[in-house]
């Protein structure tokens, strides 16, 4: 992100994986500025997954769930896996008491979860949008 | 006169002088008829077929311990004393299997059995019954008031002591093989213990790093509609801490309960028992389990 400021999310690079932290609660206008440069940033380091850590969140709204489901779809046009990892448990059971759809998107305990699962699936997206499939099921 | 016993004042009504002199002899009267009184109470117990979980000894103990604080609350006047008995009484009782019905049925009986010696004994002077009565009556009622309601205080109280023991071992999360967790749900699900039980098995997802969870519903007599949609949030937001879940031991009523409410299990991965269960999710886990022997 090029505001002034603390970061709100860091996207660092890991081998061929994109790590995004967030690092606080977005709001919708930071959200889709994130949405943009990650999904930049997924082409310019040619990664072949994407791990975004919520950890940090205490509460996920619906926009910011549909942005996630979004992410995850954009990355895989870019030819990239993505996992969300770090779910905490109220925000879990709070959205999907809400009916919060997180569709495909692949979720993981924490970031080390989510490096392995995309270890796992590493470039290979038709891996990864066969796992979640098979999930979903 | 008017030292007499002063307790007895507060159920008297207006000319209180005489009640103070009315409630000592009302006492006195019991007292002396105490055996015969307690007798016929006794009989009429058995005859109305009530405490019959109680042996006729257990029964005559009671009974005479029951009349002898009767009387002296009506001569003190103090329901203190008489609470502290009835809830010890009812500490007693309840274990055996005795009803609120058959308490306040004894106690009205004992109220019946004075009361007709005491018709008995003044019948020929109406004016003084009816005085007699005015004193006697209300002392009776309140005593009849404090057992009820101190056998229902300690029955409720014994309900919430289960309810709290219920409520602290209803929800294990117990760890199997690493990363993989049980959850055995026995007794009624009801949807406080639903709401404790997805708290519970989140955190412990998080604790235990777990990626497979296993829920045993086998000693769950029931679910309704709302249990139900609660135990399939319980499932997602389960997936979405990266924890899978798989949910063994639904019975053939509870399965027909969720079809016919028409709950939307098809996400939900349900295997028959407990062992299957087990089996399953050490194949999601890659565990293999052998005999030493090397015999599958």
């Amino acid at each position: 992100m090029t505001d002034a400021g603390p970061a709100l999310v860091s996207i660092l690079r890991q081998g061929s994986q994109l790590i995004a932290s967030i690092h606080t609660a977005l709001d919708d206008t930071q959200m889709v500025r994130f949405q943009q440069d990650l999904v930049q940033q997924i082409g310019e380091h040619r990664a072949s997954g994407v791990v975004i850590d919520v950890a940090a969140l205490d509460v996920l709204d619906s926009f910011g769930s549909r942005a996630l489901r979004d992410i995850a779809e954009m990355a895989r046009l870019r030819g990239a896996a993505t996992v969300v990892v770090g779910i905490q448990p109220e925000v879990a059971f709070a959205m999907v008491s809400l009916g919060m759809d997180t569709g495909s998107v692949h979720t993981a305990l924490d970031l080390e979860e989510g490096l392995a699962y995309l270890g796992g699936v590493a470039g290979r997206p038709a891996a990864a949008a066969r796992a979640r499939s098979a999930q979903r099921a | 006169m008017s030292e007499a016993d002063g307790g007895a004042v507060e159920f008297g009504r207006a000319d209180q002088e005489d009640e103070e002199q009315l409630l000592p002899q009302l006492v006195a009267h019991l007292r002396e008829h105490r055996s015969r009184l307690r007798q016929e109470w006794a009989g009429r117990i058995q005859g109305s077929h009530l405490l019959r979980s109680m042996t006729p000894q257990e029964v005559g103990a009671e009974t005479t311990s029951v009349y002898d604080n009767y009387v002296e609350v009506l001569e003190t006047g103090s329901v203190e004393a008489l609470q502290d008995y009835a809830r010890d009484l009812s500490e007693r009782i309840i274990p055996r299997g005795v009803e609120t019905h058959e308490v306040v049925g004894i106690v009205l009986l004992l109220r019946d059995v004075l009361a007709r010696s005491l018709f008995e004994k003044y019948q020929r002077d109406f004016d003084l019954l009816n005085r007699v009565l005015d004193a006697y009556e209300p002392a009776a009622n309140r005593i009849a008031n404090t057992v009820a309601v101190s056998f229902v205080d300690e029955r409720e109280r014994v309900i919430r002591q289960q309810q709290d023991s219920i409520r602290e071992l209803s929800t294990p999360v117990l760890p199997v093989r690493e990363r993989l967790l049980i959850l055995p749900i026995i007794g009624v699900l009801d949807t406080e213990r639903a709401r404790q039980l997805t708290e519970q098995l989140l955190r412990g997802i998080r604790t235990h790093r777990a990626k497979v969870v296993v829920i045993d519903i086998t000693g769950a007599p029931d679910v309704d509609e709302a249990v139900a949609n609660h135990l399939v949030r319980t499932v997602d937001a389960s997936r979405l801490m990266g924890a899978s879940v798989i949910i063994t031991g639904l019975s053939p009523e509870i399965a027909q309960t969720l079809v016919t409410i028409g709950v939307d299990l098809s996400k939900m991965n349900t295997i028959g028992d407990l062992q299957g269960g087990l089996e399953e999710a050490e194949r999601l886990l890659g565990f293999t389990v052998t005999r030493e022997d090397g015999s599958p």
